[in-house]
This record gives C-alpha cells, structure tokens and sequence, in this order.
C-alpha cells in the first residue's frame, strides 16, 4: 500500500508554547489509522496542523505533494475533508445547506444533489430532517451531519477529531458501522482521533501512541490492543 | 388622518434608507464582528461620484449603475488594503481603523468637491405620486428602489451558492474553511456589497437632505439605530429595524411638540438606549454567547 499522507519532524506552536515535538505519522491509501493519547497530548493539534490551523514546522506530504505551510482552503480543496472537534455544525443553516456547503469546492448541480442524496442513503435520518435547522438536531445527528459534509467534499482523506464524543453508546456504534462501510464503499482513508481506545483500535488498522507531543509508540491496531503494558499505562482499559 | 398617513408613508420612505444603511452595518458586523462608523461616509463618497458623473453629462441611471460598480470594487479594495491587515487585531485597532477610515473619506470629499451644499437631482421628480397627495413621486421611488433591491439581497443570499458561502464564511469562519470556502475573499466581497448598497442609499436620500460631506452622519446614526432595533445578529430584523426608524422618528416629530424637527436625532439615540436596556440583542437578533 502507498502512503497518502506522511509528516516527518512535525512541530507545532500556539503563540510561542511549542505543541508537537518532532512527530511522525503516516497514513495508508485506503486505510484507517488512528491517533491515540490522553487530554493534552496533541491530537487535535496534530490534526489541525494537518489542515493548515497551527504554525507548524516539519514535513508534510499529501499524495506526494509537500503541503506544510499552505492555507486550510488550499489544502481542503486537494481532498483532505477534516470533521472537527465540535462537529462545526452551520448550526442557523439547514441540514441541506451544511451539506451544499461542503460541495462549496465541486462544480456541477446534478453531480451535488445525487452526492446530497448519497449522504441521506447512508444517514437516513438527516433526509428526515433536511429542512431543519441544523442547531436543533441532536449529538449525535450533529455528528453525522459533520461526517456527511465531508463525505461531500468527496474526499480522498477524512481526519475526523473524537467523533464518539459526547455520543450515546448505541450512537457511536452505528456511526463507526457507518465510518467502517465509508472506508470500503467510497474508499476513503481515514486518521481518527479517538479518547475512547478500544473503539478506535477496532476501527483502525494502524496505531499511533502520542504523550505530551511526542510519539510513544506505534503499530499495527492489533498489536497495540494485545500489548498490555501499554493498554494499562496509556489506554486506560 | 390624512396627516398621520402621511407621516407614516414619508417615515417609510426615509425608513428605507435607514433600512439599507442598517443592512449595510450588519453584513459588515456579521463579517467581521465589527461596527463600521466609516459606512456613512463611504456612502456618501459614492453619492459625490455619482454626482460628478452625472455633471460630466452622463445620464442618470447610467451614472447610478456605475456609481454601485466603482463603489463595490472600491469595497472590496478598502479591506483588502485596510482590513485584512489587522484581522487578527484587538477591537481598538479596528475602531481607529474605521474613524481614520471616516477622517479620510470626509476631508477628502470636501476637498475634491468643496464643502459648498449642491443639489442632487431625483430621477423620479419632484411632483405627487399618481396624482394622489399623500406620497410624493420621490418618497414612492424611494420605497420601490429600496424594496427592489432588498429582495434582490434576500434571493442572492437565499438561493445562490455564493450565498451560501457568504453565509457560511460570516456564521462560522473556521468551518467554512475546512468546507474550502475562501473566507478572505468571503469578508471582501461583503464589504464590497454593503459598499454597493451604501452607495444606493446615498443617491437616494441625496435630493432630500443635499449632497455635502456631512450628509451621512445623521442617516448613519439613524441606520445604526435601525440595526440595534432589529438585531446586529438579523439582516431581515435590520431592514424591518430601519423602516420602524423611519415611522418612528417622523411620527414623533409630528406628534409629540418638543421633538419637533430639531430634536428628530435624539429620538435616534432613544431608540438604541431604550433597546440595549430592555433587549440588547434586538428584536430578532439571538445573544451572542461565548465560550470561555
């Protein structure tokens, strides 16, 4: 498998507090990876540095192409759709217009609206509710707002930041089916920041540790699952 | 009755402009949640190119059209020039930024064209409206025009795409970028509109209160009024805020005697007193809460 996204040496600062300490992380074309650590380890950083939000130093790579240092829109618009923390619902727009406004980059009516309806074949309950106002759903149909208006970017990357949070456990369950079909159907890859590591770990095939900036370890899912060292220390399970 | 109708019809009729002048503060408040005191004088800027075209012999609605155009550009060069440097400043850069932006335009305006009070002529004339005498042809042009033109705003915002990404950009600018919308370029296009549309209101109030540097400020402080009624945080509020402006002021005038004409502008400052007291965030407006 080819890589389709790799930072090297990654650090990133808020104001002159440094953040990221030289991290490394890759993700596979076609795969899920996840990101793991406890409150304050940069996860979130590391995403929104992805993304072009944080000052950054370092390396990174989309598809071969160095993206370190461009703007979020420009970044964006090569495929890489990030679902942030807090979902960033258009909470005073509508169900339908979150999701044309995550076609804001594509051309094309016919080409969105069957993309719109794509969304609604995978979240049924978002048609139910296209004419509403997106503020008044519930977490959990937030949550999947969010996912679906990255879906409509098309994406050939999602960085989706604790999805699972805040959600009831019969929620995140059918979201992560739901993320789990995404990956197969529309070949997505995925890097997931997740607090909850056992869910996350079933999701992904790839590991990344990370403590107060800087990498722990890393491996494949299964074999940080099985490490009880590290699922006792860091994992908290 | 007949005298109250009529105030009511001329307070409509000024109350659109103050409703344009409102909408103009809140697209940029929107933005960039900032007031913008220059708002009035880039309005009336506009008004003196307007009549400079006009003098230089071209017609009328030929002089408006170009007169919207070279204000919408000059919009969206003000803050890509002045504005996007200082986006991440604190409030105060941005309150000297707009009273710097305010010193110029005035001083310069009265330097291009004198300070001198000149007429600006109405394309719609100086008779009664459809022979009746409760409107005159003015006051009935000025409500159409307005109108026109607010549903032209409501349509663009509501059905177009780059509606959408105005709106988008304006409720939640971290958001709309990672949907890839060009905020920047968003914010720059709003002032450019709300240029544009500050530019019609001053043509249209131009031939009742006379085209001097001063014109605006009176119109400005109504508009702000007008928005702090309707919600800094609702468009449609801020137009319906305008027009009860309008009513409001000259129905006071009319009805209460120590008003009269030479008190109208305190009614202004009343009105956005009186508001903040009871319901700060405006009649449509939702409070605006912040995370800590």
């Amino acid at each position: 498998m080819s890589r389709l996204l790799e930072a090297r040496d990654l650090c990133a600062y808020y104001g002159p507090t440094q953040v990221l300490f030289g991290l490394g992380l890759a993700v596979d074309e076609g795969g899920i990876t996840t990101l793991l650590g406890a409150n304050g380890a940069g996860k979130t950083t590391t995403l929104r540095s992805l993304s072009g939000m944080c000052r950054t130093n370092g390396d990174i790579r989309f598809d071969g192409k160095a993206i370190a240092g461009r703007a979020t829109e420009d970044i964006v618009r090569l495929g890489i759709a990030h679902v942030p923390q807090g979902r960033g619902t258009f909470s005073r727009q509508t169900v339908e217009e979150n999701l044309e406004i995550g076609a804001m980059t594509r051309h094309g009516r016919a080409a969105i609206a069957a993309d719109v309806e794509r969304v609604y074949g995978y979240f049924p309950r978002l048609k139910e509710r296209r004419g509403q106002q997106a503020g008044t759903l519930s977490g959990g149909e937030q949550q999947m707002l969010a996912v679906g208006r990255a879906m409509m970017l098309r994406p050939r990357l999602m960085l989706l930041d604790e999805p699972s949070f805040g959600l009831a456990p019969l929620i995140v369950e059918e979201l992560f089916g739901i993320l789990r079909t995404l990956n197969k159907n529309e070949k997505v890859s995925m890097l997931l920041v997740e607090q909850n590591a056992a869910l996350a770990l079933d999701l992904a095939d790839h590991a990344y540790l990370i403590e107060t900036g800087r990498l722990v370890t890393e491996g494949p899912a299964r074999q940080l699952r099985d490490d009880e060292n590290i699922r006792r220390s860091y994992l908290g399970y | 009755m007949e005298l109250f109708l009529h105030q009511v019809l001329a307070g409509l009729a000024t109350g659109g402009i103050y409703a344009c002048m409102a909408l103009a503060v809140v697209m940029i408040y929107q933005a960039i949640d900032h007031l913008n005191f220059a708002q009035g004088e880039m309005a009336m800027f506009s008004t003196f190119i307007a009549w400079q075209l006009i003098q230089w012999g071209i017609p009328y609605w030929l002089a408006f059209a170009l007169t919207i155009a070279i204000s919408f550009a000059a919009g969206v060069v003000i803050e890509r020039v002045v504005l996007k440097p200082i986006h991440d400043a604190p409030i105060l850069s941005h309150v000297v930024a707009f009273i710097a932006l305010l010193a110029i335009l005035n001083s310069s305006a009265g330097f291009l064209w004198d300070w001198t009070i000149k007429n600006f002529a109405s394309p719609f004339g100086s008779g009664q409206f459809l022979g009746q005498n409760l409107l005159s042809r003015h006051d009935a042009g000025m409500i159409g025009v307005t109108l026109l033109m607010l549903v032209a705003l409501y349509l663009f915002f509501r059905h177009t795409r780059i509606g959408l990404a105005m709106r988008a950009a304006a409720a939640n600018p971290e958001s709309a970028r990672l949907a890839g919308i060009r905020v920047g370029w968003m914010n720059a296009l709003g002032w450019g509109m709300a240029a544009a549309i500050g530019a019609v209101a001053g043509m249209l109030i131009a031939p009742v209160v006379f085209l001097e540097p001063n014109m605006m400020l009176s119109i400005l402080l109504y508009g702000f009024a007008g928005a702090v009624v309707g919600g800094l945080t609702s468009p449609g509020g801020a137009v319906f805020g305008g027009f009860s402006v309008g009513v409001i002021e000259n129905l006071a005038g009319t009805y209460i005697p120590v008003v009269g004409r030479e008190m109208k502008l305190s009614i202004a400052l009343c009105i956005i007193v009186a508001v903040l007291c009871v319901k700060p965030s405006g009649l449509f407006g939702r409070p605006v809460v912040t995370r800590v």
